[in-house]
């Protein structure tokens, strides 16, 4: 009775905030309504007795992914509406129910077959923070390992894309110093 | 609540973020729509391995969850790296040449 009530409860709260993130105009509104659905899915992992995976997901999606886009959001304006030119919304709506149609298909069509085999089968005795770890540290070590390297390149290129002419500090300069060094900034623009 | 409930709403989930990949032309609200559409396979992988006994699908989706969180660091430095160039993350400004 209470799962299936904490269902339909976190499944209208999920679609409405991923809604608000897709079909509004301020860039501002989109952020915070993503952000409060990713918490909002963190709570199907509880209910599925994913209890590490929604821990993670907490943590990662809106404390690193969330906090980064805000970080980025302040290169962008935001404060402005988004404008978006839409050239035939009909051809939009009917391309995505036919992928929908066909991601519905492939994702069902295996798993309702019914001939599924665990390979890694869950320990009733044990929590799920240690049947992750059990199974993570020995059959998937490898995948593990090469993503830790895939973060840490993904770490190292962040900072050299968006770390360029981050040296100088307008806010330590006077009025001159700033406009030579955007004139100087506007010419390398205009030879590019 | 069986499999094709958690299932059902996994796919909603995903057309959402479908139809914002298909009608957004700013940039970073096209990386908010894979986001969504990331988790949404996030709720589906972790439901069938709730409802088949088997860890393989938390796994997967904790690899997901490592490949958006790199995904999102490349990605808005290249946009930062693009809107200082253009002044514009449209994806109709993205076009240099005229065809």
């Amino acid at each position: 009775m209470f799962e299936i009530i904490a269902f339909y409860l976190f499944a209208f709260l999920t679609i409405a905030m991923f809604s608000i993130t897709v079909f509004t105009k301020n860039a501002l509104y989109a952020l915070s309504s993503l952000a409060a659905g990713m918490i909002f899915i963190s709570a199907f992992f509880f209910l599925l007795e994913a209890d590490f995976l929604g821990v993670v997901q907490i943590i990662v999606y809106t404390g690193a992914v969330m906090a980064l886009y805000a970080f980025g959001m302040m290169f962008f304006d935001s404060i402005n509406d988004v404008t978006e030119r839409i050239a035939n919304p009909k051809v939009v709506f009917g391309l995505t129910g036919m992928i929908a149609l066909l991601i519905v298909v492939i994702f069902a069509a295996p798993i309702i077959g019914e001939n599924v085999q665990a390979y890694y089968p869950v320990h009733p005795t044990y929590g799920n923070a240690q049947d992750v770890g059990l199974v993570l540290f020995t059959k998937y070590l490898i995948p593990f390992e090469v993503a830790a390297v895939m973060l840490l390149v993904a770490m190292i290129g962040g900072i050299i894309l968006a770390g360029k002419k981050m040296d100088v500090s307008f806010t330590e300069m006077d009025e001159q110093e700033i406009d030579n060094h955007k004139s100087d900034y506007e010419i390398t623009k205009d030879v590019k | 609540m069986i499999l094709n409930d958690y299932l059902i709403l996994s796919t909603i989930i995903f057309v959402i973020g479908l139809i914002g990949v298909l009608r957004r032309k700013n940039l970073i609200m096209l990386f908010f729509a894979t986001e969504i559409m990331l988790n949404a396979v996030n709720i589906a992988l972790a439901a069938i391995s709730k409802f088949h006994g088997d860890l393989t699908g938390q796994m997967f989706a904790f690899f997901i969850i490592a490949i958006a969180a790199s995904e999102v660091a490349i990605g808005l430095g290249l946009l930062i790296l693009w809107f200082k160039r253009r002044n514009s993350i449209d994806l109709d400004t993205l076009q240099s040449m005229e065809g």
